[in-house]
């Protein structure tokens, strides 16, 4: 048999609407919660970032000003400038907090990409096509936490080693978390869930009640990243 | 007319010099017989029928991309019925086409074709050589 240019659109086609088909009977919404206690046992560890800026080939650019960054560590006063409770201030001030992409529900940056190139998905992954991008910096702009970074310059000669299997960017092109979708898909949890010493982080199906994001939410108390913005952000932190 | 002599021998190298580039490849045969490329040592088939390939590989990697990106659809099944993991650095050159150098860019530098593929996507031998 050989597959004709019809039939073989006609297959992605049916492919594409059967994953959508499945998407509606399983409803999945992808969600975090950081156990920041658990993560600030360990002073100074880097693992998460590590584990992740290797896999995604993030360079290091030694000067602030082209920095490109998936997830850093953000002093707790800066990264929840909301909680106004000043006796907790000051048990967490300077403290660090791993952040990344909130893979908002109301996500900023997904309204105001010109090209599309980024773009909510169905199971809440914010989204990023690279190769639409075109370097307008309008999301760099929109998104609240300083969650995407602008290649400044070419970023493949800071890699000190390159991992084949994930693409590098280019100059010019905006880049962030995309929650591991790449894992996701073969079945495999997030990078630096997995390679946090500590499990301080979980990562789950917040549509699952049974899953571990809902119990923890459901036990716990947790905040979120400047919510008053009216973003829903989806990654929580138990404080 | 005393300088015949001189404008004959002078349009006549003008003539040689401009048709250089054809006697030169007349000469070395590159004109008919198109670039050298390197094809795969062990795989006898590729995704799609080689004369589909040849004409519209752009094609079908552009819906590879569409699919995988925008829909999360990573899997290609072949005219065939063999199923493929749609990547270009994993399926594409590390399974069939063992260069990039020998066969992408062989066939796209005759041509004259400048593709940014490569300028994000990683050969997978230069990663193994770490850093440029």
């Amino acid at each position: 048999m050989i597959l004709d240019r019809k039939s073989f659109l006609r297959l992605t086609g049916l492919s594409v609407l059967a994953r959508k088909l499945v998407a509606a009977v399983t409803p999945k919404r992808w969600a975090m919660v950081v156990d920041a206690r658990k993560c600030l046992q360990k002073e100074g560890c880097q693992k998460c970032i590590e584990a992740c800026h290797r896999m995604h080939n993030v360079p290091a650019f030694a000067e602030p000003r082209h920095e490109v960054r998936w997830i850093w560590k953000e002093p707790f006063e800066r990264a929840f400038p909301s909680q106004e409770n000043l006796y907790s201030q000051a048990a967490f001030r300077d403290k660090p907090f791993p952040v990344f992409c909130n893979h908002c529900d109301n996500p900023p940056c997904v309204r105001v990409c010109p090209t599309g190139a980024t773009w909510k998905r169905d199971d809440g992954i914010v989204m990023m096509d690279w190769h639409r991008c075109i370097g307008c910096r309008y999301c760099v702009a929109a998104c609240p936490y300083g969650s995407r970074s602008f290649n400044w310059l070419d970023p493949r000669p800071r890699l000190t080693q390159m991992n084949a299997e994930f693409p590098t960017r280019t100059k010019g092109v905006v880049e962030k978390c995309t929650f591991c979708e790449e894992r996701l898909a073969r079945g495999e949890a997030p990078a630096c869930v997995e390679a946090c010493p500590e499990k301080a982080m979980v990562f789950g199906n917040l549509a699952d009640p049974a899953s571990e994001v809902r119990q923890l939410l459901g036990a716990r108390y947790t905040v979120r990243r400047k919510p008053e913005l009216g973003t829903r952000p989806e990654v929580y932190y138990i404080v | 007319m005393r300088d015949r002599g001189w404008i004959y021998s002078g349009l006549g190298l003008f003539l040689i010099l401009v048709t250089y580039p054809f006697w030169q490849n007349l000469r070395a045969g590159v004109t008919s017989k198109g670039p050298d490329l390197r094809r795969p040592a062990e795989a006898k088939q590729c995704v799609m029928p080689v004369s589909y390939m040849r004409t519209s590989h752009m094609d079908l990697l552009a819906s590879w991309r569409e699919n995988a990106v925008r829909d999360g659809v990573r899997t290609f099944q072949s005219a065939d019925g063999q199923t493929y993991n749609v990547s270009l650095s994993g399926t594409c050159i590390t399974q069939c086409h063992a260069s990039k150098e020998e066969f992408c860019d062989r066939c796209h530098n005759y041509a004259s074709v400048s593709n940014y593929c490569w300028d994000c996507h990683v050969d997978p031998r230069q990663a193994h050589g770490s850093a440029r």
